[in-house]
């Protein structure tokens, strides 16, 4: 378990400074993919499995290769591989320190809480997750369910309306 | 008495001013004509059913030991303040909204039938219809109000269809600007009956006639106990405003609504202006109806008036100066019109000063009789020289005499009519002006010698300007007709004429004490031969017998008088000038002196405050718009900047 | 070794500022997309591993989690379509040719 933590650690870490750092779009994405793998198996790590299921099936499966066909599309056939140009470096740097110190120094104010190992945790079935989704009251979640299921409706038409050829 | 005919005679016009307002110009002219004129008919039929119910059925709502009394046939809450202060809807029927509902119907179908020919193709046939129609209702809901407060919107509502009708002809700047003129005039004064209105039910705690004036018998009691006026005084308690009671204000601001309508002196500058409306409407409104409001108001409430003589005493002096002025004024007019117009101000002001002159202890009210019989008398008469006049118009295209004379040969329907018309205003028996006039006379005489010979001194000039008009139009000399000779008017306008010649011909012999008088108690005529009458018939006598020296062929007698009177002439000829002293008292005073400071203010002050106002918040915008450069990037280090800050802070908080 | 809470807030933590200096410096507005999705990631990450391991008797962390998802890829679907209508405009997809944007 603390051989797969520390790999999954260094999967994370790596593979997102590389997203940000590389000076080609492709690899970035590629990396993206990684990155968000490491991030499922976190998921599996805390016994949400479907959980690490979705962010594989919905990030790997449909955001990256929504990111793919758009790159694909908005490059020039002749250079293939477009620099991607960083520019106001330490500015980024210093905004990427400052947050990092901001949210380090209020972590930091919950010291007890940060050291605490990993409780059991009761069977969690996809039956238990349906019930909630479709229930309302206390833990139920009826109404975000429909309201997302809304919002993705929208969000069709939306794009449909915005990409269509005039 | 069943209320079904009473909301007839309401509902039919109102609904004819809807159907011809909505649907009128979708209507061709007949159609349109022929259902005005049908609708006012069976209001007439309906009204003459209700006074005649009202005056001969006997029944003993209407009649009890011989005195006539209030009837309120149905009074429906209308606007529900409070318990104390509810505003009603309803329907009065006494002697005098009897009889002012007969000459109402009356005239207006008169009117109605005599417009058919009148306006035959004018543009806004049927809106002059629907107008009508909205008038006539207008006026019989102001002669029917159970309480002040009803009289007070229908008296607004007349105005409004007064102001329409006299702006007829809009596209004309003259009467767009007699319109305004005469709306303004009679709104300045209704500002004096609504306050008026207010004193009077603040005091009484009630806006009810009944309430006010309930019918007092001749031995002192009264029919309800409750209700009469010495409650009224009693309910005033004494109290005093600059040396007058209370109640004398609140009379005298409510006759002051009365003056703004009937065109007494001071408010009277509107009604000349009027006769820019067409000639039926003046016929209908500015002769017959609507002027006499005023007259109908201080009759309304005249047992109220008996309790403060001072208000009377007011009455009488208005009404006698403004007679003189009018009778002064219309000999010299040359518009035949506004000759009629100011005999109108003159015959008015008559009504006024006989309700001034009534007592109760003179001939049992004499007065308040003689003033509803000449109002009644005067609308026919009335109403018959304007439609005469319209016919003459009509014929010869001009309002002016000068272009008329030697008409009697062309026109003999309208000679005769007109002739009979001014006999009857000139008081010569049997017409039916002689008697009416005999009787304020009368009651003038009875109260004081002075006001019995002033009056009696109007009624000779009245008869002298009247003549003087009939023999310019029909004698004096005939001007060049070209190849279209004037001609009698069509039927319908020969017809109201004929039918309003054979009314002022007849109805003097009415026995009108036996029907309305002040208390209800049925008076008997006796003319006073010796005493008035005779005077009088003798001074009318005269009088045409100067008009006829003077203008019967034309010669130069009267520009040689006119010479010789030193400029009073002149002087009577600008109306005494009172319009330009309205427009100096206007346009100098009010408008130089308050209104414009006040515009400078509102300009300056009121405006640059707000404009001050608006000039910061637009350099405030141009000066925070760069801002908003486009740049995702300038927002997210912003907000960053933001977030960490607020991050910060209350890690800052929870950790120290 | 024990594995803490703070083992995982510390990746995620880099990751979104990792997130954060990609979206500051990029000027291609897919990778600035990109960037974006990392900060996303981050956060839902912290929110499982929180509810996780401080309060393991309910799932609201997870079901946010869930939630997000599917509203980071309506966005993610959204943005992407606007770039393509931006890039049919400009033929480029640089962040500076939106700033007429503003109006």
């Amino acid at each position: 378990m603390e051989i797969l933590y520390a790999i999954v650690a260094l999967a994370i870490i790596i593979f997102s400074v590389l997203t940000v750092t590389t000076r080609k779009i492709l690899r970035s994405a590629t990396y993206l993919l990684f990155t968000l793998f490491a991030a499922a198996i976190v998921y599996f790590m805390m016994d949400y499995e479907f959980l690490g299921a979705v962010q594989i099936a919905v990030y790997a499966g449909g955001i990256v290769v929504l990111f793919v066909f758009s790159i694909l599309l908005t490059t020039h056939p002749g250079s293939n591989s477009e620099k991607l140009a960083n520019r106001h470096v330490w500015w980024g740097i210093l905004a990427a320190v400052a947050t990092a110190a901001v949210t380090g120094w209020a972590l930091l104010s919950r010291c007890a809480d940060l050291f605490s190992s990993k409780p059991e945790m009761a069977d969690y079935t996809m039956q238990d997750l349906g019930n909630a989704m479709l229930s309302t009251g206390h833990g139920g979640y009826l109404l975000p369910f429909e309201a997302v299921s809304v919002l993705l409706l929208a969000c069709i038409i939306g794009a449909v309306v915005v990409a269509r050829k005039r | 008495m069943e209320p079904t005919i009473p909301i007839l005679i309401l509902c039919l016009p109102l609904l004819g001013f809807l159907v011809l307002g909505l649907l009128g110009p979708k209507m061709s002219h007949k159609a349109a004509g022929w259902y005005g004129i049908l609708s006012m008919g069976a209001t007439m039929v309906l009204a003459y059913i209700t006074a005649c119910t009202y005056f001969f059925s006997g029944a003993p709502e209407f009649i009890e030991g011989g005195v006539r009394l209030q009837h309120v046939v149905f009074n429906q809450d209308w606007l529900n303040f409070y318990k104390e202060l509810t505003i009603r809807i309803g329907f009065l029927l006494d002697p005098i909204s009897a009889l002012l509902l007969v000459v109402i119907t009356t005239i207006s179908f008169c009117v109605h039938l005599y417009s058919l020919g009148y306006m035959e193709g004018e543009k806004g046939f049927q809106r002059y219809y629907a107008f009508l129609q909205l008038f006539s209702f207008s006026m019989l809901g102001l002669v029917v109000a159970t309480n002040i407060f009803q009289m007070y919107i229908f008296w607004e509502l007349v105005g409004a269809s007064s102001y329409l009708l006299i702006g007829f002809y809009y596209q004309r700047p003259s009467a767009v600007s007699a319109s305004k003129k005469a709306f303004i005039v009679t709104r300045f004064a209704d500002l004096g009956f609504l306050i008026g209105i207010l004193i009077l039910s603040y005091f009484t705690g009630t806006f009810n006639f009944t309430d006010f004036t309930g019918t007092v018998l001749a031995n002192g009691s009264s029919v309800n106990d409750l209700v009469t006026p010495l409650n009224v005084v009693a309910s005033f308690g004494g109290a005093t405003f600059m040396g007058c009671s209370l109640l004398t204000w609140a009379l005298v601001l409510i006759f002051m609504g009365g003056m703004g309508k009937s065109a007494m002196l001071p408010l009277h500058i509107w009604l000349p202006d009027a006769m820019e409306g067409p000639t039926p409407v003046s016929a209908l409104i500015h002769a017959a109806t609507m002027v006499v409001a005023g007259v109908y108001l201080v009759a309304r409430l005249f047992p109220l008036y008996l309790m403060e003589e001072a208000a009377l005493t007011f009455i009488t002096v208005v009404g006698a100066i403004t007679a003189f002025y009018a009778a002064v004024v219309a000999c010299t007019q040359i518009d035949i019109k506004r000759v009629l117009a100011f005999s109108t101000i003159s015959q008015i002001a008559f009504m006024m000063v006989s309700l001034g002159v009534a007592r109760p202890e003179i001939h049992e009210g004499l007065g308040y009789m003689a003033s509803m019989f000449h109002l009644f008398t005067h609308a026919m008469f009335k109403a018959l020289l304007f439609l005469g006049a319209g016919a003459l118009i009509h014929a010869v295209h001009s309002n002016d005499y000068t272009a008329m004379g030697g008409l009697r040969k062309y026109m003999p329907v309208t000679h005769i009519t007109f002739l009979i018309g001014c006999l009857a205003i000139a008081g010569i028996p049997p017409f039916s002006g002689f008697f009416s006039k005999d009787e304020i006379l009368s009651a003038c005489y009875e109260n004081s010698f002075v006001w019995g010979a002033w009056m009696s001194m109007v009624a000779g000039l009245t008869a002298f300007y009247m003549f003087r008009l009939y023999y310019l139009i029909f004698w004096w000399d005939e001007p060049d007709y070209g190849h279209h000779k004037p001609h009698d008017a069509p039927w319908m306008m020969s017809l109201p004429l004929i039918f309003l010649a054979l009314v002022s011909c007849c109805c003097g012999f009415l026995h009108f004490g036996k029907f309305v008088t002040w208390n209800g108690e049925p008076y008997d005529i006796h003319i006073n031969w010796t005493g008035v009458a005779i005077p009088s018939i003798i001074i009318a006598v005269l009088a045409i017998a100067l008009a006829t020296v003077m203008y019967r062929k034309k010669n130069d007698l009267p520009a040689k008088f006119a010479k010789a009177s030193c400029g009073l002439w002149t002087a009577a000829h600008n109306r005494f000038y009172w319009d330009e002293i309205y427009l100096f008292i206007t346009h100098k005073i009010i408008f130089n002196g308050i209104c414009r400071p006040i515009a400078w203010f509102d300009r300056h002050i009121i405006d640059g405050t707000m404009d001050g106002l608006a000039w910061c918040a637009q350099r405030l915008s141009v000066t925070i718009r760069p801002l908003q450069s486009g740049n995702v990037h300038s927002y997210v280090y912003v907000y960053l900047f933001g977030a960490l800050l607020l991050g910060g802070v209350t890690a800052a908080v929870v950790l120290l | 070794m024990e594995i803490k809470l703070l083992y995982y807030l510390v990746p995620s933590l880099v990751m979104f500022c990792c997130g954060l200096y990609g979206f500051l410096t990029r000027k291609n507005m897919i990778a600035m997309l990109i960037s974006l999705e990392l900060m996303l990631n981050a956060v839902d990450i912290n929110f499982t591993v929180v509810n996780r391991y401080l309060f393991p008797g309910s799932q609201e962390g997870m079901i946010f989690t869930l939630f997000a998802i599917a509203i980071a890829a309506a966005e993610t679907a959204l943005a992407i379509a606007i770039i393509i209508n931006l890039y049919r405009v400009t033929k480029k997809v640089d962040i500076d040719e939106a700033k007429q944007l503003k109006g």
